[in-house]
């Protein structure tokens, strides 16, 4: 299974609901290119919804970070939420759990944006 | 203990990466595994055919990828090897030092590392090979068997 994304907007920010694999080839270039769009059209408050992601490999973490630097680096902000334990874990042992701002309330994670 | 082999000869495409971990998926589930080893082992040789398409072979359609898998004494062994200019894991950047956190890729190698018992990487001018090594739960020798 191929990724899929949807997005919303709540309250100034855009929440990008993410399902299935973020893996090399299809997986990240969509998640590439829904940030990407994003960013053209000025929404620099993204929220990621990888509740629904149950696969994620070592390009889909580098998309990932890529993603999180672009945003920031535009003056915005990229925040994960509800990751799975998988995913969790892989962020876990790559150090990268700390980096991310990671939430698991999506009403809490709305506020926290500046 | 009845000795097991079966290999595949794949071509430097994305399906290979798909190919190879999802016949690591079945055959860990059918060595015994737990279903988080068996998606442990599935991304570390889906690693490693990532490693060997890209990396390796750069998607060259005149070279292979050679993927086998063995049921060794009281170890699963994958043997994954490509043909290009060979890796040099001593050149592999730390991925989790504080200046390489945020870089996109160079992970690979690590996720490996951190999912397999045992790792060789066996670099050479026509190639390189990498062995994954997973004990079987259950064997003769496994460790967390024995501890418990």
């Amino acid at each position: 299974m191929s990724m899929k994304t949807s997005t919303r907007q709540v309250n100034g920010v855009t929440i990008v609901d993410c399902s299935g694999r973020i893996t090399l080839g299809e997986g990240s270039v969509t998640l590439k290119d829904v940030v990407r769009d994003l960013l053209s059209k000025g929404q620099k408050k993204i929220l990621l919804n990888l509740g629904d992601v149950n696969y994620i490999d070592s390009s889909g973490i580098g998309e990932l970070v890529s993603a999180f630097t672009t945003v920031r680096n535009q003056g915005g902000e990229l925040k994960l939420l509800n990751l799975t334990k998988k995913v969790h874990d892989l962020l876990q042992i790559t150090k990268l759990y700390t980096v991310f701002d990671v939430k698991d309330d999506e009403a809490g994670a709305i506020k926290s944006f500046s | 203990m009845t000795e097991q082999r079966v290999s595949y000869t794949l071509d430097s495409t994305l399906e290979t990466v798909d190919s190879a971990e999802q016949a690591a998926s079945r055959i860990a589930s059918e060595a015994g595994f737990d279903d988080d080893e068996v998606m442990r082992i599935a991304m570390a040789v889906r690693e490693a055919a990532v490693n060997a398409v890209l990396h390796g072979n750069a998607y060259d359609p005149g070279k292979k990828v050679s993927l086998a898998f063995e049921r060794i004494g009281e170890n699963l062994v994958i043997t994954i090897r490509d043909q290009g200019k060979g890796l040099d894991p001593d050149k592999i950047p730390d991925p989790l030092a504080p200046e390489n956190l945020l870089k996109t890729s160079g992970r690979g190698i690590f996720l490996i590392r951190s999912f397999m018992d045992e790792v060789q990487i066996s670099p050479s001018q026509t190639g390189t090979e990498i062995k994954l090594i997973k004990h079987v739960p259950g064997a003769p020798g496994d460790v967390k068997e024995a501890s418990q």
